[in-house]
C-alpha cells in the first residue's frame, strides 16, 4: 500500500467522522459533499477511475443538491403550517 | 431502557461488529493481486477480441450486456416512479413553496453567476468526451451523463430554472431519457437479429485505439449517457417544481 492510498483512506475515515458529527442538517449536507470528493480520490487511488468519476458528480454534486432540496421543503412546510394557525 | 443498559447493549454490538469486521478484511487478497480467473480473462481478452482499451466498458457493455441493460432501467423506472409521485399532486390547490419576499435568484452575487456560467460549455464537453471516450479511456455513458447532466445543473445555480424556463427542457430531457433507454434495448435487439444472441456485438470492430472501434460499444455508452442524463435531469427537475409549487397542507 502506497502512501497516498493511506493518506486518503485517512481522510475517508476523517471525512465520515466529521459528517456524522456535524449535527445541523444543512451543514451535512455540505460536509457530506467534501467527504464526497475524499471518496472519489480514495477510488483514484486505488485504481478505479470510473468508479471515481461517477463519485465525483454523484457524491459531490448531486447527493448534496438532493438533501438540501428535501430540508428546504419539510422548513418551508412548517412555516405554511404555522402561517395556517 | 435505561442509558447505562443501552450503551451496554450498543457497545456489545460495536465490540461485536467490528471484531467480525477485522476478521473478514484480514481473509481479504493483497491490493493488486486479484488471483480470480475470471478477472484475468476479462482483461486480456478486451483488446484482442473487441479492439476497444478500456476492459471495463467491454466487460460492463459487451461481455455483461444484459446486467448494464438492467442498470439502466432501474434508473429509469426511479425517474418514471418520481414523476408519477410528484406530478398527481401538481393538479390540486398550490402555494409557493417560498414566500414571494424571500424569493431571490439562486446566485445573487455577480462574480458566482458569471463564473458558473463560463463553466457551463466547458463541463458540458467534457461529458461528451467522457461519453464518446468510454470505449477507450476511464468513463463511458453513465459518467459522462451525470457529468451532462451537472453542466445543465450549473445554468439552474446561475439562476435560471430548469424546469420553468421559456425553452421547458423538461419535455426535451423526458425524449433523451426514452431514446436512451430505448436505443440501449433496440441496439441489444439488433444483435439478436444479425448476430444471433441478444446484445451480441454486431457491427464491424474497427481498429484498436481509434474513435470508432470497439463495434456497438460507443453507440451503447452514447444510448447510456442520454438515459442517465434524462432521468436525473427530470428528477432534479421535478423537486425544484415542488420547491416553487406546493400542495397546501398535505405534501
Amino acid at each position: 500500500m502506497t502512501a497516498v492510498q493511506i493518506a486518503t483512506l485517512a481522510a475517508v475515515a476523517f471525512g465520515g467522522t466529521a459528517v456524522v458529527l456535524a449535527r445541523d442538517p444543512a451543514r451535512q449536507a455540505l460536509v457530506t459533499s467534501v467527504y464526497g470528493l475524499t471518496l472519489a480520490i480514495l477510488f483514484l487511488a486505488f485504481q478505479a477511475p470510473d468508479v471515481a468519476l461517477s463519485q465525483i458528480v454523484v457524491g459531490a454534486v448531486a447527493l448534496p443538491a438532493m438533501i438540501i432540496y428535501a430540508l428546504r421543503k419539510i422548513i418551508r412546510r412548517e412555516e405554511v403550517d404555522r402561517e395556517d394557525r | 431502557m435505561s442509558y447505562r443498559l443501552r450503551m451496554v447493549v450498543f457497545g456489545a454490538g460495536v465490540l461485536g461488529f467490528a471484531s467480525l469486521l477485522i476478521w473478514g478484511l484480514g481473509g481479504l487478497p493483497d491490493f493488486g493481486d486479484f488471483a480470480g480467473r475470471y478477472g484475468q480473462y476479462l482483461a486480456h481478452s478486451a483488446l484482442p477480441e473487441r479492439h476497444a482499451t478500456s476492459s471495463i466498458a467491454v466487460t460492463t457493455f459487451d461481455f455483461r450486456g444484459v446486467d448494464t441493460l438492467i442498470e439502466e432501467f432501474i434508473l429509469f423506472t426511479a425517474a418514471v416512479g418520481v414523476v408519477a409521485l410528484l406530478r398527481v399532486h401538481r393538479e390540486t390547490e398550490e402555494v409557493p413553496a417560498e414566500p414571494e419576499t424571500t424569493r431571490w435568484p439562486t446566485a445573487q452575487s455577480g462574480a458566482l453567476r458569471s463564473l458558473i456560467t463560463a463553466l457551463v460549455a466547458p463541463v458540458l464537453v467534457l461529458g461528451i468526451d467522457i461519453v464518446l471516450h468510454g470505449h477507450l479511456t476511464p468513463g463511458g455513458g453513465f459518467q459522462g451523463g451525470v457529468i451532462l447532466m451537472s453542466a445543465l445543473f450549473l445554468v439552474y445555480l446561475a439562476g435560471m430554472h430548469i424546469g420553468l424556463g421559456p425553452l421547458r427542457p423538461m419535455a426535451a430531457m423526458e425524449t433523451a431519457e426514452g431514446i436512451g433507454a430505448a436505443g440501449f434495448a433496440l441496439i441489444g435487439l439488433g444483435g439478436l437479429i444479425i448476430a444471433g444472441a441478444y446484445l451480441e456485438n454486431f457491427l464491424p470492430f474497427g481498429a484498436p485505439n481509434h474513435l470508432v472501434s470497439g463495434g456497438a460499444i460507443p453507440l451503447l455508452n452514447i444510448a447510456v449517457g442520454l438515459e442517465v442524463m434524462g432521468a436525473l435531469l427530470i428528477v432534479i427537475g421535478e423537486f425544484l417544481d415542488q420547491r416553487l409549487l406546493m400542495q397546501k397542507g398535505k405534501l
